[in-house]
C-alpha cells in the first residue's frame, strides 16, 4: 500500500510537472541557453581561430563549466520552485485535504513527491545536459572525460537543492521556500567562491567557510564535482598547483565520503520534512 | 495455546475459536464514527473542548453550529487532518490513527479544491487508486453522472466553477464505494437545484445504509435528511439527540370559539393546553393514536364548540437550534 501510494503520488507529480507552465518555462530557458552557447562556442572557434589543441581544450572545458553552471541554476530554479507549490501551495488552496483523507500515511505522499521531482529533474538534467555536451562537441570537439558522473552530480545536486525546498514548504509558503531554497543555494557558491580564495592565498579560517557551508548544504561541493568531471585532466595538469580553484575550475575529483554525505543529507533532510508535515494540521 | 497441544487440545481450541468468532460475529458492528473528549486549542483560541459523540451505521447524523463553534474542527480531527490534543477516534471500528481506518470513509472537504491540471475523470481514478479499492471505469463513469459532471468528464478541473468543483468533491466523496461519508457544507456554491440534488443524494445514501456525518448551515436540508443530530457552541456539544427527542412531539394548534369550561377540561384531557386568546395549542403525546385528534375534534363539536382551524404545529429545527444557542451564555453566567 505505501509503495503504491509513493507511486501514484511520484506519477502525480510528474503529470503535474508535465502540465503545468514551469516544464514549458523550463524548456524554453534550456533552449535559450543552449542556442546561446552554441553561437558562443562556434564564435569562439572562428575568432581564435588560431587556437593550438590544448588551447581550444582549455578554453572549451572553462567556457562548458560557465554553461552547465547555468543549466544547474535553471534545474535548481526549475524545480525547487516546483517543489514549493506542489507540498505547501496544496496545503494552503486545500488540495491536499482531500487526498490526505484516503488511507495513505503523509510520509507516502511526500516520499512520492521527492521521488516525482527527483525523476523530473533528474531527467530533465540529463537531456538537457547532454544536448550540451552534443552542442560543445560539435563547435569546438571537446569531449569531457567522464560526462555520466558529470551529469549524475548534477541531477543530485538538483536533488538536495529541492529537498530542501520541501523541507522549507512544509514551515513556509509556497513561493517563499522557492526563493529561500534558491538564495542558500546561491550563498553556498559564493561561500565555495570565498573558501577557495582563502585556498589560494593560504588563509585557512577563509578556506573553511567554504568547507562549512559545502556540509551544510553539499550543493556546491556536488557541483564542484561535477565540475571536475567535465574539465580536461590536461588542463589541471597544466595550471597545476599554483592557482587554487576557482568558481569554474575544479582540481579534485569529489572523495566518495562526500558523496555519501551527500545522500545521507539528503535523507536527512527528508526525514525531516516527513516529520514537519506529520504534525502539521491542515 | 496450552503447551500441551494433543489432536484433542487443538480441536478443542478450534471449537473455542470458532465460538469466539461466532459472537463477534453476532455483535452489532462498531459505529461508523466514534469520538470522546476531542480537544484542539490553537494558540490561545480553544477550538474543540470536549466533544464526544458516535454515529451508527447507516445513520446520518447533522452537525450544526454557529460559526466558529469547532464544526470544521471536529470533521479534520476525525479524519487525522489535525491532530487532536486529547481524544480518541475511531471509524467503522479500527482506531483512527490507523490511516486504514479511512478505507471506508469519502469527504467533502469545505475547502474544496482538486487538481487543475487533471481531468475529472483523472481525480476519481486518482482517489480510486488512493483508497486501495478495486472500481471500474464504468463504476467511476456512473458516479460522475451521479452528480452531473457525465459530460464534463473529459474537461480539466481547472475550468470548472465552483459548484462544479463541489459537484466533483461529492464523486470524489462517493466513489470508493464509501461505508461513512463525511461531508462539509456540501451544498455551499450550489445553486437550489444542485441542493435538491445533494438532498436525492443523502437520501439515496440513507436507503443504502450509508453512514453520513453532515456539517450544514442550511437546518431545513438537515431537518429533512437527519436521524439525529448534534449542536455544537464553542467548540462542546450543546445538545444531542435524534429530531423526536430535539424538537418534543408533535403539536396542534386550533382557533375555537365558545369552549366553555368543559370543553377546555377536555382539550386538557388531549395534551397539556395553551391557550391565548381563541388560539388553543395543545402538545400531543409523542405517539397519538390515529383517532386522537379527529375523536377531539367531533367531542368538541358536540360541546357546542365552534371550530376555525385546526392546523399540527412543530418547533422547527432552527427554533430549537436558536433556542439552545441562546440560552447557553445564560447557563455559563450561573
Amino acid at each position: 500500500m505505501i509503495v503504491r501510494t509513493v507511486l501514484t503520488v511520484a506519477a502525480l507529480t510528474l503529470r503535474e510537472a508535465a502540465r503545468r507552465r514551469v516544464l514549458r518555462s523550463l524548456i524554453g530557458m534550456t533552449v535559450v541557453l543552449l542556442a546561446l552557447s552554441a553561437w558562443g562556442f562556434s564564435r569562439l572557434d572562428a575568432e581564435f581561430g588560431g587556437l593550438t589543441s590544448g588551447e581550444a581544450k582549455v578554453a572549451g572545458s572553462t567556457v562548458l563549466n560557465l554553461v552547465m553552471f547555468g543549466l544547474s541554476l535553471i534545474a535548481a530554479l526549475g524545480t525547487a520552485f516546483l517543489a514549493g507549490p506542489t507540498l505547501a501551495g496544496e496545503v494552503e488552496s486545500g488540495t491536499s485535504l482531500a487526498i490526505l483523507a484516503r488511507p495513505i500515511r503523509r510520509s507516502a505522499v511526500l516520499v512520492g513527491k521527492w521521488l516525482g521531482l527527483a525523476t523530473f529533474g533528474s531527467v530533465f538534467v540529463a537531456v538537457a545536459g547532454l544536448s550540451q555536451l552534443l552542442v560543445v562537441r560539435a563547435t569546438v570537439d571537446y569531449w569531457p572525460p567522464a560526462p555520466a558522473t558529470g551529469l549524475a552530480l548534477l541531477a543530485a545536486e538538483t536533488t538536495a537543492l529541492f529537498t530542501l525546498g520541501l523541507l522549507l514548504s512544509t514551515a513556509i509558503s509556497p513561493m517563499a521556500s522557492g526563493i529561500v531554497a534558491v538564495g542558500l543555494f546561491g550563498a553556498t557558491w559564493i561561500a565555495g567562491v570565498v573558501g577557495s580564495v582563502g585556498e589560494a592565498f593560504g588563509n585557512d579560517s577563509v578556506a573553511r567557510v567554504g568547507t562549512v557551508s559545502r556540509m551544510l548544504l553539499p550543493t556546491d561541493g556536488l557541483w564542484r564535482g561535477a565540475m571536475n568531471s567535465f574539465q580536461d585532466p590536461a588542463l589541471l595538469r597544466q595550471i597545476g598547483s599554483g592557482i587554487g580553484e576557482s568558481p569554474f575550475l575544479s582540481m579534485a575529483p569529489l572523495t566518495a565520503a562526500y558523496v555519501a554525505w551527500a545522500g545521507l543529507w539528503v535523507a536527512l533532510i527528508l526525514g525531516l520534512a516527513s516529520i514537519a508535515f506529520q504534525r502539521r494540521d491542515l | 495455546m496450552g503447551q500441551v497441544s494433543g489432536p484433542t487440545a487443538a480441536q478443542g481450541d478450534a471449537r473455542s475459536l470458532d465460538t469466539v468468532g461466532r459472537v463477534l460475529a453476532d455483535l452489532p458492528p462498531a459505529p461508523a464514527v466514534w469520538c470522546w473528549g476531542l480537544r484542539k486549542r490553537y494558540r490561545r483560541q480553544v477550538a474543540v473542548d470536549g466533544v464526544s459523540f458516535t454515529v451508527g451505521r447507516g445513520e446520518v447524523v447533522g452537525l450544526l453550529g454557529p460559526n466558529g463553534a469547532g464544526k470544521t474542527s471536529v470533521i479534520k480531527i476525525l479524519l487525522g487532518l489535525v491532530r487532536p490534543d486529547a481524544g480518541d477516534v475511531s471509524l467503522l471500528g479500527q482506531p483512527a490513527g490507523d490511516p486504514r481506518s479511512r478505507t471506508r470513509v469519502g469527504y467533502l472537504p469545505e475547502l474544496f479544491r482538486y487538481q487543475p491540471w487533471l481531468t475529472a475523470t483523472e481525480v476519481l481514478a486518482l482517489h480510486v487508486r488512493l483508497s486501495g479499492i478495486a472500481v471500474s471505469t464504468e463504476e467511476q463513469r456512473e458516479c460522475l453522472a451521479t452528480v452531473g459532471l457525465a459530460d464534463r468528464a473529459g474537461d480539466r478541473v481547472g475550468g470548472f466553477s465552483k459548484g462544479m468543483q463541489q459537484r466533483l468533491g461529492l464523486a470524489v466523496a462517493l466513489v470508493a464505494r464509501p461505508d461513512l461519508v463525511v461531508l462539509d457544507e456540501p451544498t455551499s456554491a450550489l445553486d437550489p437545484i444542485g441542493r435538491a440534488d445533494v438532498r436525492d443524494l443523502l437520501l439515496s445514501l440513507k436507503d443504502r445504509q450509508v453512514a453520513v456525518l453532515l456539517n450544514s448551515h442550511l437546518i431545513g436540508e438537515v431537518e429533512r435528511v437527519c436521524d439525529r443530530v448534534v449542536i455544537l457552541d464553542k467548540g462542546q456539544v450543546a445538545a444531542s439527540g435524534t429530531l423526536e427527542e430535539l424538537l418534543g412531539g408533535h403539536e396542534l394548534r386550533m382557533r375555537l370559539d365558545g369552549v366553555d369550561a368543559q370543553a377546555e377540561a377536555r382539550l386538557a384531557a388531549t395534551g397539556r393546553l395553551t391557550r391565548s386568546g381563541n388560539v388553543f395549542t395543545i402538545a400531543l403525546p409523542a405517539d397519538p393514536g390515529a383517532a386522537t385528534v379527529p375523536d377531539l375534534i367531533a367531542d368538541l363539536v358536540d360541546l357546542g364548540v365552534r371550530v376555525h382551524a385546526v392546523e399540527p404545529a412543530r418547533t422547527s429545527l432552527e427554533e430549537r437550534l436558536l433556542a439552545i444557542l441562546r440560552a447557553r451564555p445564560d447557563e455559563e453566567r450561573r
